[in-house]
């Protein structure tokens, strides 16, 4: 994918001449400098990239990216990402969603892309609203949530992204922040690097019909006793005096603090190669457990579209380039003089 | 040479037919669709033109004995040119109660009627629903009836082999083959062949089946049951290599062809679904074509991953039946918009809703000309015969990457499971579909059209310089970018309907079959063409001014037709729904055409056609 005599890219490549039609002050604008960021350095010649999108805020992503983009229909972005990357295995295909798009409508066509582990890169801006037509609870909202459509909150439990992904087996598992640059830049980064289906969840404020839901994660004062930064092969320690950390007790997680007795020794460290440690931590949650962000988790296995071309790799050498002249005649012929 | 009792050589009579039709129905685990093949094989080989027609349940593994779950495959096989798989029967073969219930109204009074004795037990008869043994109680005096132990001479022939039960009784169908096979001057030889090959790692089976057809041979060849055997002559057949094929089997090699002559991969998203998944079985065992067969999650993942792949470069498909035509139609309306080539072919079914999933019926044609939202013409291409859906296919897929456009196919469940002699094409002689990438950033717009198709470029990601987005939003005429401008949007709204117009150019003047003027033309579309071709022979043969003309292209409609329909009195539109061919033509020509409207969920028989065709030239 990446050529060695490519001149060096900045992210002034990837930006296009379209305005950028987001509210003020959106999360998106954030993510969109950061992956504007990060391309430059991956060595994929722009032309290589492509971006796939559905329908809401976050599908107006593909505009505002000098790739390769197609802005398709609500929910089906995988789909077409799906179809694109096993018949052109050369292209980087990135699919970008958000919590309607990608867990309500398109629930079905994101599972199986993270199941068959296609080489796509998904991220999915979650923020927890339907934005573009302005305001209805979406299915990651909290329970009794009250929006237009739900006066007197909404009665559904919401879907965790995280355990969705790992219950499809994806083989790579991340949670980011809108406005944490740098990590957010790392995670993009890694996503990249991955072959094989890359999950990325975006926490990303919508300020106009969800302002602050992620405000207790992202506030100066609070964040570092509510964020968890994963680090893979480190304990996991948290908190503004780094004195907290999360330890297992039996099968069950708890919050611990360091001290009294209770060392860095006892907690548990970060393996992004053991499924039950991603499982413990798609699980946790505020009030009780600091939200876990970073790597879940990350699993080497043969991609989907490369197990497709395989196929038809193996197809030519067992019966050699398709003959149509004799595939025609194959079978019960007869010749009428 | 056999002998008869007293000793002199036993020579029947042969008499000679012009054309016979027959049906082997048995239950679903009698193995009646291998039967029909492998006399449908045997029925080309001895030169026969041949149409035929699979029956059968819905059921997977119906319980025995019971009326729905009988199979049945029909035969015509004819000295003449064949159209359909004949109407009415000469011949039956039913292997139990059940089959003799649901076929028998089908056999012609004087027809011949094969049944196997031990299977009229009382409890298959009540299986069957008769209150009394029709054996007996003298409904089958107007036929000619021949009992014939199939199970028990079968059993007897397989006597030494030790086989279980159960396998002496699979073997039932190739005795009964056997007795037909006599019965019609068939050579067996094909079908030996086919035995040995498909159980060559079974002798044992292979041994039993080849007895049990042998044996049946002989039955006929020497019991006193059959006073004479039948001859039907070859038929006038065009020189050539031919193969029986299906219209599944046709619609997969058309569109393999077709990628094969664009130069490019073939991509298939499809998701399970009677009676179209065949083409998908088909096109998986093609990989080394550079074929991609997926089967998705869903029917809108089947043609949104054709789509995807549509627009990395690859000849994308997808196939379906109607209810999958309703969940793809948002995807088909966006192809529409980005204008990408796409072909989404609908092999119609019984509807509405899971309807009668085995069971044909056109009543998808105004779902596929306008069942989309907002104005979005497509062009639509329909397959008239079962070696048709190859050209069909090849067709829709020119015409896509021609025009950069969605194209749907409409072929349906009979032309799917039919079959006929095939006349196969040099691929030389097959239309060229040539593909140029736009590859040269100088002047590039997504949407700068070719004058002449009013095709986009179609632009592979890959290659440099050439950037862009498309997507589902309205578009500016010219840089493809996103734009409500009121003038801008009526503006794409015609260029798209302009485009459909501009298809026209590629379709050729319209076959009239019969004199281009007169007192009665048949406008058909689709599986009607066999019957309504042999109706309104009947009525050339007889100098009636009465002609036929099926539509292969019915959007765009071609170019002629309005005229044509104009030098003729009258128009008879015979379709299998409610008349939605007959509204087109109605609002497009202002012509007061008439329907004859059958929705059984079975092809027209030649004779209705031809009972409507009597009476519109008497009115």
């Amino acid at each position: 994918m990446s050529t060695a005599s490519a001149p060096k890219l900045t992210r002034k490549d990837f930006v296009t001449d379209q305005d950028v039609r987001w509210c003020p002050g959106c999360g998106d604008y954030s993510i969109l400098a950061q992956v504007q960021k990060v391309f430059p350095e991956l060595g994929v010649p722009r032309e290589n990239i492509v971006f796939i999108s559905g329908i809401g805020c976050s599908s107006r992503f593909p505009y505002y990216m000098n790739t390769y983009g197609f802005h398709s229909i609500h929910g089906r972005a995988p789909a077409i990402a799906t179809g694109l990357k096993v018949s052109r295995p050369d292209l980087m295909v990135w699919v970008v969603t958000g919590d309607g798009d990608g867990l309500s409508i398109g629930g079905n066509h994101l599972i199986h892309a993270l199941r068959r582990n296609v080489d796509l890169k998904i991220l999915l801006f979650n923020n927890r609203i339907y934005g573009l037509t302005k305001g209805q609870y979406s299915p990651t909202s909290e329970l009794g949530k009250i929006t237009k459509s739900t006066p007197l909150g909404s009665a559904d439990h919401p879907l965790n992204p995280l355990l969705l992904a790992l219950g499809a087996d994806a083989t790579f598992i991340a949670r980011t922040i809108d406005v944490e640059a740098k990590h957010q830049q790392d995670i993009i980064r890694r996503a990249a690097e991955h072959k094989g289906s890359a999950f990325v969840e975006i926490l990303q404020n919508c300020n106009v019909y969800n302002d602050g839901a992620f405000a207790a994660l992202t506030d100066r004062e609070t964040k570092a006793d509510t964020q968890l930064v994963l680090e893979h092969g480190k304990p996991m320690i948290f908190g503004k005096n780094r004195d907290r950390g999360i330890r297992l007790n039996g099968l069950t997680p708890e919050v611990v603090t360091l001290g009294n007795g209770v060392s860095t020794a006892d907690l548990l460290v970060h393996d992004e190669h053991d499924p039950v440690i991603a499982f413990l931590l798609s699980r946790m949650a505020p009030p009780e457990f600091p939200t876990p962000i970073g790597v879940l988790r990350v699993e080497q296995k043969p991609t989907f579209d490369a197990l497709m071309n395989r196929q038809i790799e193996e197809a030519k050498a067992k019966f050699g380039e398709g003959d149509l002249e004799k595939l025609l005649h194959r079978g019960d012929v007869w010749t009428v003089p | 040479m056999a002998t008869n009792p007293i000793g002199a050589p036993l020579q029947k009579p042969v008499q000679e037919r012009e054309s016979v039709v027959i049906r082997f129905a048995g239950d679903s685990g009698d193995g009646m669709q291998l039967t029909g093949m492998q006399f449908t094989t045997e029925s080309v080989l001895a030169g026969n033109d041949i149409g035929t027609l699979p029956d059968f349940p819905a059921e997977i593994r119906a319980p025995a004995g019971t009326l729905y779950g009988v199979s049945a495959f029909q035969v015509n096989f004819s000295s003449k040119n064949v159209y359909t798989a004949g109407d009415d029967l000469d011949a039956l073969v039913v292997m139990n109660p059940a089959a003799l219930k649901t076929n028998l109204p089908d056999l012609k009074p004087n027809g011949i009627l094969i049944y196997d004795t031990a299977e009229f037990t009382e409890s298959n008869l009540k299986k069957a629903e008769y209150t009394q043994n029709p054996l007996e109680d003298g409904s089958l005096d107007k036929y000619q009836v021949y009992p014939v132990e199939i199970t028990k001479i079968t059993t007897l022939a397989l006597k030494d082999l030790n086989l279980p039960n159960r396998s002496v009784m699979r073997c039932r169908n190739f005795f009964a083959l056997g007795v037909v096979s006599w019965l019609f001057n068939r050579p067996i030889e094909p079908t030996q062949k086919w035995i040995k090959e498909r159980f060559r790692r079974n002798p044992e089976v292979m041994e039993a089946n080849l007895r049990a057809l042998q044996a049946g041979y002989h039955y006929g060849e020497n019991t006193e049951i059959f006073a004479s055997s039948y001859e039907v002559k070859p038929a006038p057949i065009a020189p050539g290599t031919y193969r029986n094929i299906t219209g599944n089997t046709a619609t997969a090699l058309g569109f393999l062809a077709a990628a094969y002559k664009a130069g490019l991969p073939l991509f298939l998203g499809s998701y399970p679904i009677t009676p179209a998944s065949d083409v998908l079985h088909e096109l998986a065992t093609f990989k080394n074509f550079n074929v991609y067969t997926f089967q998705a999650e869903d029917e809108i993942a089947g043609v949104g991953s054709a789509l995807g792949a549509a627009f990395g470069g690859a000849i994308g498909i997808t196939t379906t039946a109607g209810p999958g035509m309703n969940l793809k139609a948002e995807t088909i309306g966006l192809a529409a918009a980005v204008e990408l080539p796409l072909v989404i072919t609908d092999i119609q079914r019984a509807g509405p809703s899971t309807g009668m999933p085995t069971k044909p019926e056109q009543a998808d044609l105004l779902q596929a000309l306008y069942g989309r939202h907002g104005e979005a013409p497509l062009p639509v291409i329909a397959a008239a015969t079962p070696a048709d859906c190859f050209y069909a296919a090849f067709e829709a897929v020119r015409i896509a990457v021609k025009y950069m456009t969605p194209v749907i196919l409409l072929t349906d469940g009979y032309l799917a499971n039919a079959s006929e002699p095939w006349l196969l094409p040099a691929v030389s002689d097959l239309p060229e579909i040539k593909v140029e990438f736009r590859t040269d950033p100088h002047g590039f717009f997504p949407y700068l059209r070719d004058e002449t198709t009013l095709a986009r470029p179609w632009v592979r990601p890959g290659t440099p310089g050439l950037e862009h987005r498309i997507g589902g939003l309205e578009k500016d005429y010219l840089t493809g970018n996103i734009s409500y401008a009121p003038l801008n949007h009526e503006q794409m709204v015609r260029v798209r309907y302009r485009k459909m117009a501009k298809i026209t150019q590629d379709i050729p003047p319209t076959k009239i079959d019969g004199p281009d003027r007169g007192k009665l033309l048949v406008i058909g579309w689709g599986s009607t063409y066999g019957s309504i071709a042999a109706a309104v022979k009947e009525f050339q043969e007889q100098g009636k001014a009465v002609s036929h003309v099926h539509l292969r292209y019915l959007n765009p409609l071609p170019a002629d037709l309005g005229g044509i329909i104009a030098r003729f009195d009258k128009v008879l539109v015979p379709e299998m729904n409610m008349g939605q061919l007959l509204r087109v033509l109605r609002a497009e020509y202002l012509v007061d055409a008439v329907g004859l409207n059958k929705i059984q969920g079975r092809p027209f028989k030649v004779a209705e056609i031809a009972a409507r065709i009597a009476r519109m030239l008497e009115e």
